[in-house]
């Protein structure tokens, strides 16, 4: 595999990093101001992730070394396949993000703007760092720092309950961080190295009993980001946060971030040989497989909509880590492709939430009778986004299910192969009835039945995101070419 | 050897030792800060005490070489009979740092009675309370 | 002039203690930039002892000519240049950020206090530059008597607060001069070079062991390691908010450096690791400080004095980390010493920047203060963040070397220990954040923001911001260039034993 050194990761990550330095500087003087950084540094993001792609299609990988801090020991990014898919889907996403977060904030009037706007790109920053990050003492760095950047966000409403949550958030989240700095500290005193290998770097350096430890340890941390059961507790909780940062938060940054490092741990870490030999992925099988059922069944009970849509990230995440602790091809570019296109329906389905708050400041299932007439164009992508979630074809989650389905099948474990279904069917229950509720359901007094939608800043990325799981769906290989980066990611880790 | 005799061979180890116990039990167990200070100034000479004894040898004269000028000395100096003056030497920096200590200590002293008008410590945590609520 | 670097390191200061009191006689704002002057001198030479050091190796500087071991000999090698740098350029910034913060806490006393502070400073360098044992014991009571003058000079308890300080720093330091004694009664020297060749052959004498323990005793009160600690938050929370930002950042540290001198090159490695348990006691202890330190740092109101058990608890990661008696480890704990000498300096500095402006301590009425004062908080944040260890600030990376170490010694408690006490310390700290940047309001209240009262701008001025966010900027590249500074000095200065 030929490495190029360029400093386009490094910009990548520094674009928003800038801008939150931007953002600080103008502050709440000049607000169209302001929200031009946040514009600007998006669009900049997505094209320097996008100039990337071709290298990456090429078999190339990009690196660019921040420092060395000790033989072995370096501050370093590196871009390779996977790395890409997450920096394509977190600065896609973050465009449609930005401008829907300019609506939802004003529509509001909310306070505070410019820490949400300064947070917002830090946060960015970090995810960048972590999708690109070379090391494991690098991805812990860009982690932690999306630890301190969303505890803003998610305790910004600032009534008693959003600190609360912001607290509970900051508990779960630095416990975690210590704990991966331990497993990580030790992983690097066994082999001297912490770079991310295709197919792992820990085999034949550690004792069974430490490598059980060294398993438990990295998924507890980066799980609790990910929401693997019991460790979900703060993501429900967090739902006080306003809904961009909902929808960051589960589609784009935090939680998906949570998944792409125990991802890397299963993958560039302990690798699928080690893994397989040593039989852990049996158990994180059966683990999450626990997680998927019982988050959908959690599901079905939420009448606030934002509740119910978390329990369903929680969900899907451990569907993306069942697919790459399966370790068959399919399973794993499953699990990759789910990433993606489960971030695009998701944060669609968190726009309509904000966008029916701002509107109606409705937040209950049951309260959204016949809302379909009213605001046809939100719902209707409402409707896209849940079935996309379920797997109904033509949609992008049909694809990346059929890939899990496939997978499970290759590894010969059938048990998971119901799960997958179990866990669709119940989405469909989970979900079906709000679209069911808004459209054919006759309005209560307080819905207006006639025409009127939201702000058009918030109508528009929802539109697109909810189109652009359509388009994933049909072509997925458009655009941004996830599915040839998701083959490419598995060849590697394969070794094929 | 006997244990008397141990105790009495090294009478100047005793002595500093229960000076020291002197001055530590005055700092710590007096509520009066003079007498506290005091304590600390029994604890300090201890300490001297002891490196002035160290440095005695017994039928040994004050360390000054006779017939040490001149030319060239012509003959070797025999240890032995001299005593050992760096101790002294080292005590005399000692002391200096003890005197200034107590002096700060002193100035400390007029400072918080100024202040509280007392040298009693459980006076003043009282009074530094009623500062404190007055304020 | 580069070959007396070392002495006049000492004599710069000292001499200029003296002339600081005729200039300001003279006149008086004159003291200021004069202070000034001098302590840029101090780097200035700081700077280019390290650089020869790092170039030529060790220095050894004979006082008076006289030649070791009847003259005083100074002996500087990788770890004192190291921390004369550090203590040099602590006490330059935070000169340069006293100005404003004197001319209100004591406007009176400007020219003594500056005396007295260049006083302190040769103090500290001159504990570290000397490689004589009875002459540290001298620089350190230098030290420590002008610690306590400052001290004294804060407002409400300080006197008194002062003078405990006196009579418990005076039983370190006497304590401290015993062992010097037993160990001149058994070896007859007072050089640490000497003393070092001269000792292992008595390692089993119970006049060294006694030595060896009134050593450590002494340099623990006056470092304020648990549980010799009692005298440190009354006496740095009621200091001139200036004093305790310079004793909080160097005072301890200079006392962990003396540990570090003790244990490693005084003694042979091998005497507190093997023929002692010294290191496995003392990691214990460091443990309990940390915990002790961050619970208590949780107990208190008083941002000051929070900061001083926080303080109570690093001093217990320095010492967790020479407890490792390994490379990591020991590399961690001096990492560390640069770490934390920045990190409470900024914080106390930031507590300092507080009472000047709003003349409150108490962290109840931090609210809105993020509007007020956003420059001085956000450093506040950044050295917070710090302390508990986040990426890719300082704290972190010395925290990694401190987990490696515990790793390398198989002390898989301690390590643990490690983490819960960054937690603890998370806990301490986002308390103080969250009261300052959130205001909790009713939940009806919520939606209809940008209702708050208007506050104004009021930051401090640029003289107290500048050293700030000097200290901040550190805080935020050392760590990223950590790499570069273990490998060009602190692993000279860990023993090669290790």
């Amino acid at each position: 595999m030929e490495v190029i050194s360029s400093i386009r990761p490094l910009l990548a990550v520094m674009v928003s990093l800038i801008a939150a330095c931007l953002i600080v500087l103008t502050g709440e003087r000049a607000r169209n101001l302001r929200e031009l950084w946040t514009i600007l540094a998006s669009v900049s993001k997505f094209i320097i992730v996008a100039s990337m792609i071709p290298f990456i299609i090429q078999g190339k990988t990009l690196e660019y070394t921040i420092i060395s801090l000790a033989p072995g020991l370096l501050l370093q990014l590196r871009v390779d396949a996977f790395g890409l898919l997450f920096g394509v889907l977190a600065s896609t996403l973050w465009i449609a993000t930005s401008l829907y977060s300019i609506g939802y904030m004003r529509g509001l009037n909310e306070h505070a703007q410019t820490r949400y706007f300064f947070c917002f790109a830090i946060a960015l920053s970090a995810t960048m760092g972590i999708a690109f990050a070379g090391n494991l003492l690098t991805l812990f760095v860009f982690y932690e720092v999306l630890t301190i950047a969303t505890y803003p966000l998610v305790a910004h409403k600032e009534t008693p309950e959003a600190i609360k949550a912001g607290r509970k958030y900051l508990a779960y989240t630095l416990t975690a961080g210590v704990v991966i700095l331990l497993a990580s500290a030790i992983t690097y005193r066994l082999t001297g190295t912490l770079d991310f290998k295709p197919g792992g770097f820990l085999a034949g350096h550690a004792s069974a009993d430490m490598l059980r430890f060294l398993f438990v340890a990295l998924i507890i941390g980066f799980g609790v980001k990910a929401a693997i059961m019991p460790i979900h507790e703060w993501l429900p909780t967090a739902m006080i946060a306003p809904t961009p940062v909902s929808a960051l938060l589960h589609a784009v940054a935090v939680v998906k971030a949570g998944v792409f490092g125990v991802l890397r741990v299963i993958l560039y870490v302990f690798g699928p040989g080690l893994l397989h030999d040593s039989g852990l992925w049996l158990i994180l099988a059966y683990f999450v497989s626990f997680t998927i059922i019982g988050a959908a069944m959690l599901a079905l009970a939420q009448d606030n909509l934002k509740r119910r849509l978390a329990f369903s990230t929680i969900n899907n995440l451990a569907i993306i880590i069942l697919g790459a602790a399966l370790l068959s091809p399919s399973a794993i570019k499953g699990g990759m492709l789910h990433m993606a296109n489960h971030g695009f329906m998701k944060i669609t389905l968190f726009f309509v939430a904000g966008a029916i708050y701002v509107k109606t400041h409705k937040e209950n299932v049951s309260e959204l009778d016949g809302l379909g007439r009213q605001m046809p164009l939100t719902m209707g992508s409402f409707a896209i986004g849940a079935m996309g979630v379920t797997g109904i074809p033509p949609l992008c989650g049909f694809i990346s299910k059929w890939y899990l389905c496939l997978g499970s099948l290759e590894a010969h474990e059938i048990v998971f192969l119901f799960v997958f279904l179990t866990s669709a069917f119940l989405d469909a229950a989970f979900f079906f009835p709000i679209v069911y509720r808004a459209f054919f359901k006759n309005p209560k007094e307080d819905v207006n039945p006639h025409f009127n939608e939201a702000s058009m800043f918030m109508v528009i990325p929802l539109m697109t995101t909810a189109v652009a799981s359509l388009v994933l769906g049909i072509f997925p290989n458009a655009l941004v070419h996830f599915y040839e980066i998701v083959t490419l990611a598995v060849q590697n880790i394969l070794g094929g | 050897m006997g244990t008397i005799e141990f105790i009495i061979s090294k009478y100047n180890y005793w002595i500093y030792v229960l000076l020291m116990m002197i001055g530590f039990y005055a700092m710590i167990a007096k509520r009066n800060l003079v007498k506290k200070i005091v304590g600390m100034n029994i604890f300090q000479t201890a300490i001297i005490l002891f490196f002035v004894s160290t440095g005695s040898k017994k039928g040994a004269s004050i360390p000054i070489i006779q017939n040490g000028h001149g030319d060239v000395v012509s003959h070797a100096v025999n240890a032995a009979q001299y005593v050992n003056p760096l101790p002294h030497v080292l005590m005399l920096t000692a002391i200096v740092v003890m005197v200034s200590t107590f002096g700060v200590a002193l100035a400390l002293i007029i400072m918080i009675y100024r202040k509280y008008g007392t040298l009693e410590e459980d006076e003043i945590f009282e009074m530094s309370e009623i500062l404190r609520l007055r304020k | 002039m580069i070959t007396h670097a070392p002495i006049l390191i000492i004599v710069t200061p000292l001499i200029s203690a003296f002339f600081n009191i005729l200039i300001g006689l003279w006149r008086r704002w004159l003291c200021y930039p004069f202070v000034i002057t001098v302590l840029s001198a101090c780097v200035f030479s700081s700077i280019a002892i390290l650089d020869t050091v790092i170039n030529y190796g060790t220095i050894h500087y004979k006082l008076g000519g006289w030649t070791p071991p009847w003259g005083i000999e100074y002996v500087i090698d990788h770890l004192n240049a190291f921390m004369a740098v550090i203590v040099s350029f602590i006490s330059l910034i935070v000169a340069v950020y006293s100005k404003r913060s004197i001319e209100q806490e004591l406007s009176e006393k400007i020219v003594y206090f500056y005396t007295i502070y260049l006083l302190l400073v040769t103090g500290l360098l001159g504990i570290i530059v000397t490689g004589d044992v009875f002459n540290l014991y001298v620089f350190l009571e230098i030290a420590s008597l002008a610690g306590y003058a400052l001290i004294a000079i804060g407002e409400d308890r300080a006197p008194l607060a002062s003078f405990e300080y006196v009579i418990i720093g005076t039983v370190g330091a006497c304590f401290y001069l015993l062992g010097v004694g037993y160990l001149y009664i058994v070896t007859g020297s007072l050089n640490m070079t000497d003393l070092s060749q001269l000792l292992p052959n008595l390692y089993h004498s119970k006049v060294v062991l006694v030595a060896f323990a009134f050593l450590m005793v002494g340099v623990a009160v006056k470092m304020a390691f648990f549980p010799l600690h009692v005298w440190l938050p009354d006496a740095y929370t009621y200091a001139p908010s200036t004093v305790s930002a310079l004793v909080a950042a160097t005072m301890t540290k200079v006392g962990a450096y003396v540990m570090i001198r003790i244990m490693f090159t005084l003694f042979k490695p091998y005497f507190s690791i093997e023929l002692l348990p010294v290191t496995t006691v003392l990691g214990w202890i460091a443990v309990v400080a940390m915990m002790f330190g961050c619970i208590f740092a949780m107990a208190q109101s008083d941002l000051k004095r929070m900061l001083c058990y926080i303080l109570i608890a690093e001093v217990g990661y320095i010492v967790l980390g020479v407890s490792f008696a390994n490379r990591m480890g020991l590399t961690g704990a001096i990492l560390h010493i640069l770490n934390d000498a920045f990190m409470m300096a900024c914080l106390f500095s930031v507590a300092g920047a507080i009472m000047y402006k709003i003349g409150k301590r108490d962290i109840k009425d931090f609210r809105h203060l993020h509007r007020k004062m956003p420059f001085t908080m956000a450093a506040f944040t950044i050295a917070a963040l710090s302390v508990i260890g986040i990426p890719p600030t300082c704290g972190f990376f010395s925290k990694w070397y401190l987990i490696l170490g515990a790793i390398d010694a198989q002390q898989w408690i301690f390590a643990v220990a490690l983490m819960i006490s960054s937690l603890l310390s998370a806990i301490v700290f986002f308390r103080v954040i969250e009261n300052t940047y959130f205001e909790p309001r009713v939940p009806v209240h919520a939606h209809n923001g940008g209702t708050h009262e208007e506050i104004k701008m009021d930051e401090a001025p640029l003289s107290m911001l500048i050293p700030i966010f000097i200290m901040v900027a550190g805080i935020l590249t050392l760590g990223i260039f950590s790499g570069k500074i273990i490998s060009n000095v602190i692993q000279f200065a860990v023993p090669a034993s290790f």
